[in-house]
């Protein structure tokens, strides 16, 4: 009943084209995007926007880059949190040399140089697959680190080798640096998932998707058929890289404000958007933003309910959760291999045909 | 999935405890990850103290207080949802036993103007208060105990370092990074030849790095470690024999914990100290009101070492300058601000100190406007495996303020160049 398509004509191509056909997904959809931008600024408080929003909406760039990398074009990264890094070095350093630009443009501007590092280090992706891809991209992590660890260049020569984001305004509000009001940040944040998952929603509709799917599906096939594998993959690295680059500058200049290369934007970092895309879905935007919502929320919803909830002791709660957000990965992954995306879409068709099922 | 969840969550928040009346110490520990060796004493000795006061005392000054937990795992992103869940209880003061989470909370306590001691560890240049208004380093910090170290060097060589090669093995972080301009300049005006080793985190591998010591023998290792880092160091350098007298650990590397591991190897290690371990007489308080109570934050096991004892230290100093706070201002249910002003009036002294039961734990020092950072000694201990303790090995030495002083200025004033803050302290 809810997500039906009876009656619900097109009457030209680009109606029957648009990325939610189906009208009452369309309203969801704009619901959606009407609490997100609407509502949610007026209620926000310095605890929502840090501990949860933020890292949900940077994540989700992030998830949503590496997908593009491994779920449409098939080529295993785990480089993001390297790249992420690439991400936040270049915005700072784009920030204290040029403090009068805007801070959009160095953030869109930190995505370009990531997308650049990040075709540098696809090269090989041309002459190897699978595993070996990923470990060649695991070289780019511990490099990256390693470099901006070890050149103090990248951190302007601090004595603690910490980068730090000094305030930053877009229309007279403040979004970087500790002054900076919870609904200004998000609001950022918001824009830029807004508009790049837009973007990446029509890429991978579009020609390039199918080059990149068809590239994932069996790449000899897709050269036999006139896919050029270099561009294909090349691509697929730079717009990957570009989205995780916006990600890692967020997560330094608008959510924590300091970073320290090693901690946060270690190997772990690419484990965990890894993670996001395995059970939100490889290959699904929707499962980008769904993974990023589990791995982000699930910690806090567990840390609030045991300890603030059920009073037990920090360190028993913390040693749970990770048992239970374990448990809860192999749990969906069992249950459903290709993610939450998947349940989402079965949803749907059930949905479609509830309540007369045939 | 989203849309549950975030409901979920919100009923969750929701539901935690209503503010009362009491007076509230955030404790960010982290009993879990590769530093919870140390995080856990610590953390056991700063909620034991309170429990203390509470029970024996009644409060501080009337007042209950509350310490309300909050497991970070030595992460900064923990770190910063801890501090955003717990500041709007009414938090009096932040101690988050980790210099990454310090960096990220310095710019935020000063937005938010609530107090946060960094005792021991931290940005060094918070010593001056003249612009870090909100940040309290006392009794000493990183640079002091570098100098410390380069001091009790010079001791043991007749105050001469020339030509000596002296390595610092440290934490590839801010936290390991702090000591090394310090110590550059240090090299400079005792001609002892630097070099550095970074550990990267959480430092489970060190054999490269013992392999270079071992290759270059330098005459002295000093370490700047944290966690399992310490345990791994100090057993590579019993596997290398490096001579364990001439490895000297800072006071974040220098527990009960990081040199058990080695067994008997790890006889001679030596290690900073900023306050002095001893069986004080508030030790049997704890025992009878807190652990035989069954109140106690862990299992009663650590009372008396080394991070137990700094712990309690911090919780003592955090308590007396409430109580500062009090009679400053005349009230007993205190603000964040007032505990400010309460921190900043400080004043330890060796008879309080006896008065509450820990003769001689801490240097006597007072704290000021511009100087945040108190009196900045150390002690030298040392590790006698045997007996399975610590001898100390000085009294507080007193750290070089002649190469430190100017490098606190150049760094504070830079930050306050970054930031726009006007030096506060001449105004009033």
């Amino acid at each position: 009943m809810l997500y039906r398509e009876a009656g619900d004509f097109k009457t030209s191509y680009i109606a029957d084209s648009q990325t939610f056909p189906i009208r009452f997904d369309r309203w969801r959809y704009y619901a959606v995007l009407a609490v997100a931008f609407g509502i949610v600024p007026f209620v926000i408080n310095d605890y929502w926007a840090n501990a949860v929003l933020l890292p949900f909406l940077i994540y989700a760039i992030a998830a949503i880059g590496l997908n593009i990398l491994t779920g449409y074009c098939g080529q295993v990264s785990l480089g993001t949190g390297g790249f992420m890094a690439v991400g936040a070095y270049a915005c700072y350093k784009l920030m204290t040399a040029f403090p009068d630009v805007s801070i959009i443009i160095h953030l869109v501007l930190a995505g370009g140089i990531t997308a650049a590092v990040g075709v540098l280090f696809g090269l090989p992706s041309l002459r190897i697959k699978g595993f070996y891809l990923a470990v060649a991209t695991l070289a780019a992590q511990f490099f990256l680190v390693w470099l901006f660890n070890r050149v103090p260049w990248f951190y302007n020569y601090s004595a603690s080798g910490q980068i730090t984001a000094p305030e930053r305004t877009v229309l007279g509000v403040a979004v970087t640096g500790p002054e900076a009001p919870a609904w200004a940040a998000y609001l950022l944040c918001l824009v830029f998932v807004t508009v790049l998952a837009l973007v990446a929603r029509n890429l991978t509709r579009g020609k390039q998707g199918r080059q990149w799917m068809a590239i994932r599906d069996m790449d000899i096939a897709a050269e036999i058929i006139g896919v050029n594998p270099l561009a294909a993959k090349l691509s697929a690295f730079a717009v990957s890289s570009f989205f995780i680059g916006i990600a890692g500058a967020l997560f330094f200049a608008v959510y924590l404000g300091a970073v320290e290369v090693g901690e946060a934007y270690g190997i772990q970092k690419s484990f965990l958007v890894l993670f996001m895309i395995i059970i939100g879905g490889l290959g699904s935007i929707f499962g980008s933003f769904a993974g990023a919502a589990f791995l982000v929320l699930l910690p806090v919803f567990l840390k609030n309910v045991l300890v603030g909830g059920l009073g037990w002791p920090s360190d028993l709660a913390a040693h749970l959760e990770f048992m239970i957000v374990g448990g809860l990965i192999i749990f969906f992954l069992v249950a459903e291999p290709h993610g939450l995306a998947q349940l989402w879409r079965l949803a749907k068709e059930k949905l479609r045909l509830w309540p007369f099922p045939y | 999935m989203k849309m549950r969840l975030t409901a979920a969550a919100l009923a969750a928040c929701m539901a935690a405890g209503p503010a009362l009346a009491d007076l509230v110490f955030p404790d960010l520990s982290y009993r879990t990850g590769p530093y919870a060796a140390g995080g856990i004493p610590f953390s056991d000795g700063y909620r034991d103290y309170f429990t203390l006061v509470n029970e024996r005392d009644g409060g501080i000054g009337g007042v209950k207080a509350r310490v309300i937990e909050c497991e970070t795992g030595y992460n900064t992103e923990k770190g910063v949802e801890c501090y955003e869940a717990t500041k709007g209880e009414g938090a009096l003061v932040y101690q988050p036993l980790s210099t990454g989470i310090t960096y990220q909370l310095i710019p935020k306590v000063s937005a938010d103007e609530i107090p946060l001691h960094t005792m021991g560890y931290g940005r060094t240049s918070a010593k001056n208060g003249e612009v870090f208004k909100w940040v309290f380093n006392y009794p000493a910090n990183y640079w002091d105990a570098a100098s410390v170290a380069i001091k009790y060097l010079l001791d043991e060589n007749g105050g001469d370092l020339s030509g000596k090669d002296i390595t610092l093995l440290y934490h590839n972080s801010a936290y390991g990074k702090e000591p090394i301009r310090t110590l550059e300049n240090l090299a400079e005006k005792h001609g002892y030849n630097f070099s550095t080793i970074a550990v990267d985190h959480p430092g489970q591998e060190q054999k490269s790095q013992w392999l270079q010591i071992r290759r270059e023998r330098p005459d002295y290792v000093i370490m700047w470690g944290w966690g399992v880092m310490n345990q791994v160091a100090i057993q590579e350098a019993a596997n290398v024999r490096f001579p364990m007298e001439n490895f000297i650990g800072n006071w974040w590397a220098g527990a009960e914990h990081d040199v058990t591991p080695a067994g008997d190897a790890a006889d001679g290690y030596k290690a900073l100290n900023m306050n002095r371990i001893a069986d004080y007489p508030v030790f049997d308080d704890i025992q009878e009101h807190v652990v035989d109570a069954g109140l106690a934050a862990g299992d009663g096991s650590n009372v008396g070492k080394v991070l137990y004892t700094r712990g309690m230290y911090a919780a003592m100093l955090a308590v007396e300058a409430a109580k500062t706070a009090q009679e400053i201002h005349g009230t007993a249910d205190i603000t964040p601000a007032m505990m400010r002003d309460g921190m900043e009036a400080l004043e330890m002294t060796e008879a309080r100190m006896e008065e509450l039961g820990m003769p001689g734990i801490g240097p006597e020092f007072s704290v000021s406007c511009s100087n945040h950072g108190g009196s900045g000694g150390g002690i030298v201990q040392q590790w006698d495996a045997a007996a399975g303790e610590w001898k100390p090995l000085t009294d507080y030495i007193q750290p070089d303020q002649e190469v430190i002083q100017p490098l606190i200025e150049e760094d504070s004033m830079a930050f306050a160049q970054e930031n726009d803050i006007s030096l506060r302290c001449n105004e009033s």
